[in-house]
């Protein structure tokens, strides 16, 4: 679905070093800054929910911030970080990373990038659900488990940080992964399902207004 | 929050929609954003030059000039610009910052214009980039060197109260403070030349007495000589007695360089007095003589060039010390190579090895007095060899010594650079403190807003989309003292909140609660926290029931009670700590059992735990009152339970 045209600078290297030599560290790094251009704005319109105008201040902030185009972990995990400054939020960022990366490549690019936002934002509460279990279903089997439950669960509680009230004890993401199991596992097998999942959240009218909390954000 | 981050915002804050589906209380209300205007351009104009840029950019920064309303005052209606009467040069890196979030420091700008222009304009200067930031220290250093050599000008001004010993010290360590001083000075500088070219004088031969051969002034002209030297040394003494006298620090003075110089200048002439008599002793009286020329040392008092020459000596020491280490290896090998060298040819001079050591000395420092040379072909070779090795051993000295003078005067910038490093620690706490200034600023934020935004959700029924009518009064209270992006940020902080059921608090509040979370609490009106296991920390919510772990009998009695929303402002603002809940199982004993023990208490066995109270005034609130159980009447079944 997507074009990546990836224009590395090697092409820019060989001419360089046919005109002057360079060292092999320097080609190592050159090589390396891989550039990457998004799609055509027409295209991202027709992929995402966002207007024009909407997709031009998402990608001035995203070039900013990254300006090579395409953002990797370390980044994500820092960016992440500054907003959480009390506590460690680079596990939940690896998590949400992985969300972002649909295609798995290690980075995530504009598009990847807008298309999670435009789910995000302006997606119907069944989409938004949809990216939520998969943000949970670490290994994307099909199916949340306790111990992937626990790891977002303690990812989250990871955020908070040291200094909280009440003082953070070490079952407390335990036991909230329970009340969530208790919750939304339906049959009891132990793992929770997609439809489980949904079914769940369309029911409890907490989780489905506070779906809506974000949609004006942009 | 750093600029480009302030752009990821809404990108974290649509991940927070995770989080959503575990979290078990209802989330707070999003700040509307109030007249979302459209992204535009704004017009700077500094002193003629217009630089555009978008209004989001400036808002980065709300403590700034540009970001804050302040820019208000500079807009020109006719124009519809800002208009501001500065150096454009340096309004680009200030605008820059905004661009980047990084500062940088121009070389060729005047550190103070610099300075002055990002005071206007309301930026930390601590902020500077770690690529500019040493140049703009040392630039800075420099100039505050340059501002305090002009004081200390004023530094030497007489102190109103000082005794008279402090102002003769005064005036013998700062000659130029007042007349008399100078006046000293140039004495005593007199007569130490004069001394020094006595003893000179003293050793030439001036004319001769008939039947004699020549003789030194200094016995023909006993008497003058004696009387000048008895002159000099009483000068010298009263200084020296002077001095001693007028030292802070008696001892200290005693011990240093300069007064044992002065001992060993005048030294010798008493010495010279008291043993006059005595002939058996003339010859050490003769040798003692040798240490007036120490009285040229006194001059060092006069030229700070002596005294950081005998520094520089000093501190080379080590390295002047293995140099002639490697010297005497030179020679020693050299010496031995040529004795046996020349060993075989008569008449030679080499008679023995020491006796070598004269001709590769002589040799090696390329002098060549040539009262030693050698005969034979083997020892005409290895002379050579010898004479051009030395020009490379002389070459050694030389940039060791140049080496150790930039060493010692990098030491005195390193003494600066010591002193820059308690404030480059003093700087990297205060970026550290604006980074945590923002979750203090969330902190500091709830505290205060949340009058208006408990207002808000009593005043509205519970919808995430506020009409604009509705909060408009709410929001500029709220916006008052935030800006939206701020407001964003803690929003989304809440909402981390309410997902884990746990409120941020500052370090302070921490410590506070976990120490009293060993100690069991007492039914007086203060928050405590149960440290102990079972329940998760905080109270109920309006509908988590399933949230708490197995009641307690109802002999027991604190239990939660869900409440409704509409309870809770009935109530007002309340707060409950945390209420924890134990079987209360165990027996008196075991209760004065868990008194002694600290925290962390352990959780494997049943305890009591006891219940907090309500506070009517919530120290941290939380902006959902609901959330708390209100203490009041409506709720007699909360106990307080003691645990003694």
């Amino acid at each position: 679905m997507e074009s990546k045209r990836v224009e590395t600078v090697s092409a820019r290297v060989d001419a360089a070093a046919a005109v002057s030599s360079t060292d092999s560290v320097e080609d190592e790094l050159e090589l390396s800054a891989v550039r990457h251009r998004p799609e055509g704005l027409e295209q991202l319109e027709a992929q995402t929910r966002f207007s024009r105008k909407e997709l031009q201040i998402l990608y001035r902030g995203f070039k900013n911030e990254c300006p090579s185009g395409v953002v990797n972990e370390d980044t994500f995990k820092d960016i992440y970080a500054q907003f959480f400054p009390q506590g460690d939020a680079s596990t939940y960022a690896h998590f949400l990373f992985n969300a972002f990366d649909t295609d798995h490549n290690g980075s995530v690019s504009f598009e990847d990038f807008v298309m999670g936002l435009s789910i995000l934002l302006r997606g119907t509460v069944q989409e938004k659900l949809i990216w939520a279990f998969n943000l949970y279903d670490i290994n994307k089997d099909g199916y949340i488990t306790k111990e992937e439950m626990l790891d977002i669960m303690k990812a989250i509680y990871d955020m908070m940080g040291k200094c909280t009230y009440p003082v953070l004890k070490e079952e407390t993401p335990r036991q909230h992964v329970e009340v969530f199991f208790q919750k939304m596992d339906k049959n009891k097998d132990g793992v929770v399902t997609i439809d489980e999942f949904i079914d769940c959240c369309q029911n409890d009218e907490n989780i489905m207004r506070s779906m809506h909390l974000f949609e004006n954000v942009l | 929050m750093a600029a480009g981050v302030a752009a990821w915002l809404p990108f974290a804050r649509a991940a927070a929609i995770g989080w959503m589906p575990v979290a078990n209380l209802p989330m707070p209300v999003a700040p509307a954003e109030k007249n979302k205007r459209q992204d535009e351009l704004i017009v700077l104009n500094v002193s003629g030059r217009r630089f555009q840029t978008w209004r989001n950019t400036l808002d980065r920064y709300p403590d700034t000039l540009l970001g804050s309303s302040e820019k208000e005052f500079f807009y020109n209606e006719d124009t519809k610009e800002y208009f501001f009467d500065r150096d454009p040069d340096v309004f680009r890196s200030v605008l820059n910052f905004y661009r980047t979030g990084k500062l940088h420091y121009p070389r060729y700008e005047c550190i103070s214009s610099y300075d002055e222009e990002l005071a206007f304009f309301g930026i930390v200067p601590e902020i500077i980039g770690d690529c500019c930031y040493e140049e703009y220290k040392d630039r800075k250093r420099e100039n505050a060197e340059r501002l305090m050599d002009d004081q200390e000008d004023n530094k030497d001004a007489k102190l109103p109260n000082m005794t008279f010993r402090e102002t003769m010290w005064r005036a013998f360590e700062n000659p130029h403070t007042s007349t008399m001083a100078l006046v000293f000075y140039y004495v005593t500088g007199f007569f130490i030349a004069v001394s020094v070219i006595t003893n000179v004088v003293e050793t030439v031969p001036c004319g001769t007495v008939p039947n004699q051969k020549e003789v030194p002034c200094g016995e023909r002209y006993t008497v003058a000589f004696f009387c000048m030297d008895t002159a000099c040394v009483m000068i010298f003494t009263v200084e020296y007695l002077m001095r001693l006298y007028a030292a802070p620090n008696r001892y200290r003075f005693m011990r240093s360089v300069m007064s044992i110089i002065d001992v060993v200048a005048i030294l010798p002439y008493y010495i010279g007095l008291v043993m006059t008599d005595n002939e058996d002793v003339s010859g050490a009286f003769v040798t003692l003589r040798v240490f007036r020329v120490f009285r040229i040392f006194k001059f060092s008092r006069h030229s700070q060039g002596l005294r950081i020459l005998g520094y520089t000596l000093k501190s080379c020491a080590s390295e002047l010390g293995f140099l002639l280490f490697s010297l005497t290896m030179a020679i020693i090998i050299f010496a031995t190579v040529m004795f046996y060298a020349e060993k075989g040819s008569s008449s030679s001079k080499f008679t023995s090895i020491p006796a070598s050591f004269w001709y590769t000395i002589v040799t090696m420092t390329t002098l060549g007095y040539g009262d030693m040379v050698p005969k034979t072909i083997a020892g005409k070779i290895f002379g050579s060899i010898c004479s051009l090795s030395g020009v490379l051993v002389i070459a050694l000295p030389v940039p060791v010594i140049v080496s150790n003078f930039s060493r010692i005067y990098h030491q005195n910038q390193r003494a600066d650079k010591r002193r820059a490093q308690k404030m480059q620690k003093a700087r990297l706490a205060r970026i550290r403190l604006s980074k945590t200034g923002s979750s203090s600023a969330f902190l500091h934020s709830k505290r205060n807003g949340l009058f208006n935004e408990v207002l808000e959700l009593t005043q509205l029924p519970y919808k995430m989309n506020l009409s604009n009518q509705g909060n408009t009064e709410e929001e500029k209270r709220l916006s008052k003292s935030t800006s939206l992006i701020e407001s964003q940020h803690h929003h989304l902080l809440h909402c981390l909140e309410k997902t884990t059921n746990h409120e941020f608090v500052d370090e302070q509040y921490y410590q506070q609660s976990y120490l009293e979370a060993g100690l069991q609490n007492y039914p007086s009106r203060s928050p405590s926290l149960s440290s102990q296991e079972g329940v998760t920390g905080t109270c109920c919510t309006r509908r988590s029931k399933k949230r708490h772990s197995p009641l307690p009998n109802a002999s027991a009695p604190a239990h939660m009670q869900p409440l409704t929303h509409t309870h809770t402002h009935q109530q007002g603002l309340q707060e409950l700590s945390a209420i924890h809940i134990q079987p209360l199982s165990t027996s008196r004993s075991s209760l004065n059992m868990r008194i002694d023990e600290p925290a962390p208490l352990n959780c494997q066995s049943s305890q009591i735990t006891t219940a907090i109270i309500s506070i009517p005034t919530p120290p941290v609130t939380t902006p959902e009152g609901d959330a708390h159980l209100p203490a009041g009447p409506a709720h007699q079944n909360i106990v307080k339970v003691s645990a003694l």
